[in-house]
């Protein structure tokens, strides 16, 4: 991997080249959740329906456990995950609390109070 | 001949045009976001602009990652609202002005900016959801609107002084265009937001309020600033401000403010609203 300088900033992965190309069939996958046919297929059977993508074994479990920050180191990218959630009835308040991980109503607590702080969250070097 | 008169710009949250499309407005979490708008719904309703050229982001919608168009503009007869897995919102279908589309497609290409022509495409919230705050829910939309779609998904976006230098050619080729035509231009997205990752949730008042004030004043320096200082203060979903420096590129240097609005949360976004005149 590439150093580049928003590597620095905690908590977030920019969807740039690297990612984009590591993350393309995992994110068509999601992309073809658009079509209410195939919301059915992939809910009637997920590991099958994830066996027709050339995706890696590491992404469809990471799409199996619904590990919403580990599809996205993986590759993918929140608008197209985000069709996973849609596809599971959740809301994007619900998967942005689990990849923070705090529960609906402590994140939603936070969103009303002024959101997360900026403060300490502009770069690792805040966190040490 | 046709000619600028203002610019609106505006967060599209798409839990704002879920509220209003379920009946949710009125409730007290949301009422003050749509209190925000009311005098500009007034407002529009008086300026009666014929075309609004709208300026928004596909968020996976119509763009997969087979076709990634840095700027797209759609030239077609008319626009579908998007199915973007819960069904298309129950709004009217958008009406194009292909004529004034494609005179700006041909005028932009040859002032340099490689626009990609479109043809046909679905609209999502990043365009529908602008609206549906500046015109509420009418039967039909109340003038015709010309899609500009920018690539603020994958990373590197265009750069803020691309995007307000498109707003000046846009404004060269409106000028060139001989019908008769009062038309706006919209910047929408924003303001600070983080969807991904254990910094969701960010948002950033001090930074989205001097970026309103440096977009009034001082836009050509708000145009200068780097794409790390937007992700880095912005929050990963952030960075679509960038398309407001388009609407503001379309207007005079010195501009009047006609409305300013600040409001957190809406989900998991901080609302921004202005509009511009040309002075």
């Amino acid at each position: 991997m590439t150093e580049k300088p928003y590597h620095d900033i905690p908590g977030t992965v920019l969807f740039d080249a690297e990612q984009s190309r590591k993350g393309f069939h995992l994110n068509q996958f999601c992309m073809s959740l658009m079509k209410a046919d195939n919301r059915a297929a992939f809910k009637a059977d997920e590991r099958a329906y994830l066996d027709g993508w050339p995706m890696t074994e590491a992404q469809k479990q990471a799409v199996l456990a619904r590990d919403w920050n580990g599809m996205i180191a993986l590759g993918g990218n929140i608008y197209f995950t985000s069709k996973i959630a849609a596809t599971d009835g959740l809301s994007f308040r619900q998967i942005a609390a689990t990849m923070s991980g705090v529960s609906e109503p402590e994140y939603a607590e936070m969103m009303l109070t002024g959101g997360r702080s900026i403060e300490g969250n502009r770069s690792k070097k805040d966190k040490l | 001949m046709a000619r600028i008169t203002a610019g609106v710009a505006t967060s599209h949250v798409p839990a704002i045009g879920a509220a209003l499309d379920n009946g949710k407005a009125g409730e007290p979490y949301w009422q003050p976001v749509f209190a925000g708008y009311e005098a500009s719904k007034r407002w529009v309703a008086e300026q009666k602009p014929d075309v609004v050229i709208l300026v928004y982001n596909d968020h996976a919608s119509a763009f997969s990652l087979e076709l990634i168009p840095t700027f797209a503009i759609g030239c077609a007869d008319a626009f579908a609202p998007a199915d973007e897995g819960w069904g298309p919102r129950p709004v009217p279908t958008v009406q194009g002005h292909p004529e004034l589309a494609w005179h700006l497609a041909e005028k932009l290409i040859l002032d340099e900016f490689d626009m990609t022509i479109v043809n046909k495409m679905d609209v999502d919230h990043g365009l529908t959801v602008p609206l549906s705050l500046m015109f509420g829910q009418p039967d039909a939309w109340p003038c015709k609107v010309i899609p500009l779609a920018v690539n603020v998904v994958q990373y590197p976006p265009p750069t803020g002084n691309r995007c307000f230098k498109l707003g000046q050619a846009i404004r060269r080729a409106v000028e060139t265009f001989p019908e008769d035509l009062n038309v706006q231009v919209w910047g929408t997205g924003g303001m600070s937001h983080q969807l991904q990752g254990p910094r969701a949730g960010l948002i950033n008042r001090e930074f989205d309020n001097a970026f309103l004030d440096r977009l009034i004043d001082d836009p050509e320096a708000q145009a200068a600033v780097a794409h790390l200082d937007y992700v880095r203060e912005a929050g990963s979903e952030g960075i679509e401000l960038v398309m407001w420096l388009i609407m503001r590129g379309a207007l005079d240097p010195t501009v009047s403010v006609v409305q300013r609005f600040y409001h957190v949360p809406a989900s998991n976004t901080a609302v921004g609203h202005l509009i511009l005149e040309n002075c």
